[in-house]
């Protein structure tokens, strides 16, 4: 009860947020990289979050960071999710040395530190917002590819797949149609929890000066930039990170919100 | 029309399957009995080639199943012969309504569009005598009782109108009443399809209601075959009698 009030608080904040993030061309009230007053502004009402070290208007700035933290989040998801499915499910169905390939291959993804393996990828390419969502996307399948791969082991002995063995169901048939559908929860709990930690994988790549790249504005840049005034300015650093520590905490309600869906059930 | 030699199946050394052979005749109603972990599901299993059996043929229309690809096989599980499950609580799958699952069997073999397999399919609910098929084709399996999900089933293993079915152990799972329900309902569509029938069960009562010819099997061997007239007044081997006298004790008391 009380975890579903919390999902409930989640789905919303996510809601809202992802809203602004659309408007924000609508909202803003200047232009993202428009230098419109004195610097370090504190927040007043014509600034709400008060200005940047170079002047520019940080509420909008917020808006405009928002969309692209958001959508990193999401595409990255999206490519580990389609890429961790994809393996996990051969790897579960067929089971013998296509299990064992994929597997050793998932171990040694996994063996990798993961912000380092990114950190240098991204050292190699043009850092840019594109990269980084595919970085952050092929790095972080591995969870969802072992998840999918144990759903796979456990339907797969079903005898609801028997029966579409014997009504002369293909086994790619099988695997999409019969098998993937009934394991599409624990991947939209585990799609949930990944987003929130391409978010943060996102923030932490600009905040190192790898991952968005100024004058475009994401949450993690905006933290970075406030590195130097957080004693002056403290707001410039506590509003972004407030906002990374909303939209996660959100992320991470709505998948034990679902997570616990599911329990009930099963 | 359908005719299995010398069929052998091993799991990790152990022989499952022990050199069987056996013909079903057209129109004919073959049982296999036996105690549970006797072989039988294993023998229907490996004709229909879902385990793959160490050694034998299994000839349909003196065609060997066992030598042909796996996707021809797809083309004649369902097709030409069919399968019905003992649990009929598992053997639907829980995100499809029961109407797309008759559909599908009907769309993956006679290219049938949407809309023509979705009738075809309540035809076929309708056969099994599902009431108010139309409308009941739109619901999940969790909404149907035991004894209505076989007969979906029955109808998803019937749609493509198979030579053969295989029942393995279709009425174990039920009540007593339905039980006869479905045998009677296998009866009725044995003879509209003309279908040739190989009933699984451990269940002599059945093999005697159902059954034309009975094999008895135990640890994957046939100890006795004949027709169940024969079999049942006359057993000769030991394991039969035992079987047999089990049931007597039990209708005794």
């Amino acid at each position: 009860m009380v975890k579903s009030k919390l999902a409930i608080f989640g789905l919303t904040v996510l809601g809202l947020f992802i809203l602004l993030a659309i408007a924000a061309p609508v909202l803003a009230p200047y232009g993202p990289d428009e230098i419109v007053a004195s610097q370090t502004l504190p927040p007043s009402s014509s600034h709400f979050f008060g200005t940047d070290d170079l002047g520019r208007d940080l509420f909008s700035r917020a808006l405009y960071g928002a969309r692209v933290s958001l959508s990193v989040g999401l595409v990255a998801v999206v490519i580990s999710v389609l890429i961790g499915t994809l393996f996990g499910a051969l790897s579960g169905y067929y089971g013998g040395w296509i299990d064992s390939v994929i597997m050793r291959f998932v171990d040694v993804m996994l063996a990798f530190p993961s912000i380092f393996l990114i950190l240098a990828i991204q050292a190699m390419l043009t850092p840019n917002i594109y990269n980084v969502m595919v970085v952050i996307g092929l790095t972080s399948w591995m969870g969802v590819a072992r998840l999918v791969r144990g759903e796979f082991l456990r339907i797969r002995e079903l005898q609801y797949v028997e029966a579409a063995r014997a009504i002369g169901c293909s086994d790619l048939r099988i695997i999409f149609r019969h098998i993937l559908p009934n394991a599409q929860a624990p991947i939209v709990v585990a799609g949930t929890l990944g987003m929130a930690g391409a978010i943060l994988t996102e923030s932490a790549l600009s905040f190192l000066g790898l991952g968005v790249q100024p004058p475009l504005a994401s949450w993690g840049n905006m933290l970075m930039d406030s590195q130097a005034y957080m004693f002056d300015a403290p707001w410039l650093a506590v509003i972004p990170g407030l906002l990374i520590l909303v939209t996660v905490l959100s992320l991470y309600f709505v998948g034990e919100g679902i997570r616990e869906k599911l329990d009930v059930r099963g | 029309m359908l005719e299995v030699r010398n069929l052998s199946v091993e799991f990790n050394g152990v022989k499952a399957v022990d050199n069987v052979s056996f013909r079903l005749d057209k129109g004919g109603t073959l049982g296999l009995a036996g105690e549970s972990g006797s072989g039988k599901s294993t023998i229907a299993l490996a004709i229909m080639k879902l385990v793959v059996p160490g050694a034998g043929e299994v000839l349909l229309d003196g065609k060997d199943l066992l030598k042909t690809s796996e996707d021809e096989m797809t083309r004649v599980r369902g097709a030409r012969i069919s399968m019905i499950f003992q649990d009929p609580f598992t053997s639907l799958n829980p995100v499809f309504t029961v109407g797309e699952q008759v559909a599908e069997a009907v769309r993956l073999h006679q290219g049938m569009g949407r809309a023509e397999a979705w009738s075809a399919a309540v035809k076929m609910l309708e056969a099994v005598h599902i009431k108010d098929a139309t409308a009941r084709a739109h619901h999940y399996p969790h909404q149907f009782s035991g004894g209505m999900r076989q007969r979906v089933m029955i109808a998803m293993a019937l749609a493509c109108r198979p030579e053969i079915l295989i029942a393995d152990e279709p009425t174990t799972a039920l009540d007593a009443t339905i039980q006869m329900e479905i045998i009677q309902l296998l009866k009725e569509v044995q003879a509209e399809f003309n279908l040739s029938v190989i009933f699984i069960t451990h269940n002599f009562g059945i093999v005697k209601a159902f059954c034309r010819d009975v094999l008895v099997i135990n640890k994957g061997r046939i100890v006795e075959a004949g027709s169940v007239a024969s079999v049942l007044s006359n057993p000769r081997s030991p394991y039969t009698k035992k079987l047999l006298d089990a049931l007597r004790i039990i209708n005794r008391e």
